[in-house]
């Protein structure tokens, strides 16, 4: 089961993207590395990165990254050493849940993270991994703090 | 051959035996990615649709070229060249399909307008609370107008939760009155009620809930010559009808004036809910076409239904109803949600357009509203057991069974009806197995049918008749109607 760790200030950075683009979705990268653990992997988030929504219709219900973006996006992460790992965005006044435009539109591997944001409540958070079978998205644990700099083993 | 290499995002490496580039052959694009899909299926499904194309949020990049601007999966190839596959980043909040544009409301609330009554804030509190209704939310319900065709099992529940969150304006069409057989699930009347017509007791009963709310009674048969007009105002029409020449009425009325029908259906244990918009997904004539033949399906009067099913289903009907005034969550748009009650289960149908629909596709025939009852086959438009079947009273053969010459009487309905009560003088031949015991039934002598209303009675002396009896006859309203004038002893039910 895939765990990630989120870096101190990544959630803020994302809900205060979530605030500002408000009432319509933003999106965005999600920058780390991976950790291999002994049966699954854990992803390390150390940044979240914007995004433009290109979404040409109504951006309250729909996001859309350009492959150019994402490209472009990996050549920023891999100059510093880093992978996007996956994506972030948010659904206003609607739960921080996949959809199943979503789900159709995801791939395996990539940690999708939802924001929910209203108006006025604080926002809640799902991190979310599509099954290898295309079936459903998994819900996924997360933490929030430093990672630990050093293992003496595990 | 063209040799080339094909990058393996991280995601789909797992796919791909965990390489981060493949080696193909392949003088263009696509046949490179074919190749590479052949040589790792796993790959296939990520890659591409149903259909065979490329999933539409996958681009391919030559050396650093997007191919749509090139030839897309004709692009050739050179030895050496590189590609890559990028996916786009797509999501959303809602549904499966693009984003729908909310409903328009027929009379929208004004943009920026006064905040509810203190006495609405308190009444509708935990609607406020939701972040998908909230202030706006409210304020859309309570400037939206629903019609409920019929007030019946299904139409009871639907009025009551409308009501309470507080749609503005109920429109109900019922003619009926109130009758104790219906107390079983319309959970709208009393008992006080028998015998009141329905639409009064309604709009009583759904004031005294909500005064907010205006009731519109619409104390009429619904037609072809009225439909239309009556249909009009709506937002959003709950179909709760209960045959069949005025569910098609409905629908064709609603695809006419672009309205989206909730729909819901019950029989005996089994319900459905759909809902139908012809100008976002399929009409009910999409999925039915053609009604099934008068007699193959009977009314609860005949068939029974389990009193709490309407309950569930007329509520799923105002779920819908509610999210498609909100415009939030995932409508029954294309979906048939089927429901067995004995099973608990619930299963859904994916329902597509027809593209043929004489109603509502490109190719349309139908314009207007047409002659329901004519097309349902049922020549008197479905009140009573026409059909041209010689009748007769109870009188009559109350008359007859005590002459010189009775009649064979044969009751037609099931072995539990005819342990409730039955007339003395008959035989117990339930019409399912008429057939195969007509040879009981000596030709020479007079014969009599009846049920318990005189619909199945009807269809059994039309069967009887084809088959070259020349004297039946079928008692009119049944051993119901008996219970009523001859012999009040035989409980009626």
């Amino acid at each position: 089961m895939t765990s990630v760790r989120l870096a101190e200030g990544v959630l803020d950075t994302i809900r205060g993207h979530a605030r500002e683009t408000y009432p319509d979705e933003c999106c965005g990268f999600l920058l780390g590395a991976v950790e291999p653990g002994m049966s699954s992997d854990r992803r390390n988030v150390g940044t979240a990165e914007r995004a433009p929504n290109e979404f040409a219709g109504e951006r309250r219900r729909r996001f859309l990254i350009l492959p150019e973006e994402l490209r472009a996006a990996e050549a920023r992460a891999d100059a510093r050493g880093l992978v996007v790992v996956g994506f972030y965005h948010s659904h206003p006044d609607h739960p921080a849940r996949p959809s199943a435009y979503d789900r159709d539109h995801a791939w395996p591997w990539y940690v999708y993270l939802v924001v929910s944001i209203t108006s006025s409540e604080v926002p809640a958070v799902g991190v979310f991994e599509l099954d290898g079978d295309r079936g459903e998205f998994d819900e996924v644990g997360f933490q929030t703090g430093a990672a630990p700099t050093s293992s003496l083993g595990r | 051959m063209t040799r080339s290499t094909i990058k393996i995002p991280t995601p789909l490496r797992a796919f791909a035996g965990g390489l981060r580039e493949v080696a193909v052959d392949g003088d263009t694009v696509g046949a490179a990615m074919q190749e590479l899909v052949r040589q790792h299926a796993g790959l296939a499904r990520h890659l591409y649709a149903a259909d065979g194309r490329l999933r539409s949020f996958v681009t391919l990049y030559l050396n650093d070229q997007d191919v749509r601007y090139l030839a897309r999966e004709a692009t050739p190839l050179r030895d050496g060249d590189v590609v890559s596959i990028v996916p786009a980043i797509a999501g959303g909040s809602t549904g499966a399909g693009p984003a729908l544009p909310m409903l328009t409301l027929a009379s929208a609330p004004p943009p920026g307008s006064s905040a509810l009554p203190t006495d609405e804030l308190r009444r509708y509190s935990r609607h406020l609370l939701l972040p998908e209704v909230g202030l706006a939310g409210q304020k859309r319900l309570r400037a939206a107008k629903v019609l409920l065709v019929g007030a019946g099992g299904l139409g009871s529940p639907a009025a009551l939760y409308l009501a309470a969150a507080g749609v503005g304006e109920i429109g109900l069409v019922d003619f009926d009155t109130v009758d104790l057989s219906n107390l079983q699930r319309q959970v709208l009347y009393t008992t006080g009620d028998v015998g009141q017509p329905k639409l009064k007791v309604a709009k009583a009963r759904i004031e005294a809930l909500n005064p907010g709310v205006r009731v519109v009674a619409h104390e009429e048969r619904l037609s072809s010559a009225n439909a239309l007009d009556v249909l009009r105002p709506y937002d959003v029409v709950v179909d709760g009808t209960d045959n069949f020449p005025t569910r098609y009425l409905v629908n064709d009325a609603c695809v006419l004036l672009g309205k989206p029908n909730v729909y819901g259906s019950i029989y005996r244990f089994e319900g459905q809910v759909s809902v139908f918009d012809a100008r976002r997904g399929p009409c009910y004539r999409c999925l039915y076409p053609e009604p099934p033949p008068p007699d193959l399906v009977p009314s609860c009067a005949e068939a029974g239904v389990l009193g709490v099913l309407p309950g569930l289903i007329g509520v799923l009907q105002a779920t819908e109803a509610v999210k498609l005034l909100l415009g939030t969550g995932e409508p029954l748009l294309g979906r048939l949600l089927l429901y067995d009650a004995l099973a608990m289960q619930f299963r859904e149908l994916k329902l597509n357009r027809n593209p043929e629909c004489v109603l509502c596709s490109p190719r349309a025939t139908q314009k207007g509203l047409i002659d329901y009852a004519a097309f349902c086959g049922v020549p008197d438009g479905g009140a009573g057991t026409g059909l041209g079947i010689p009748e007769i009273t109870p009188e009559a053969l109350r008359d007859e069974l005590a002459g010189p010459d009775p009649p064979l009487v044969i009751d037609v309905r099931e072995p539990n009806e005819w342990e409730i009560g039955h007339l003395d003088a008959a035989r117990l031949i339930p019409r399912r197995h008429l057939a195969e015991r007509v040879d009981e039934l000596t030709r020479a002598r007079a014969l009599v049918l009846y049920c318990r209303s005189g619909d199945r009675s009807a269809r059994a002396t039309r069967f009887l008749l084809d088959l070259g009896f020349s004297n039946v006859r079928n008692l009119k309203g049944g051993i119901n109607a008996w219970a009523d004038r001859v012999d009040p002893r035989v409980p009626k039910y």
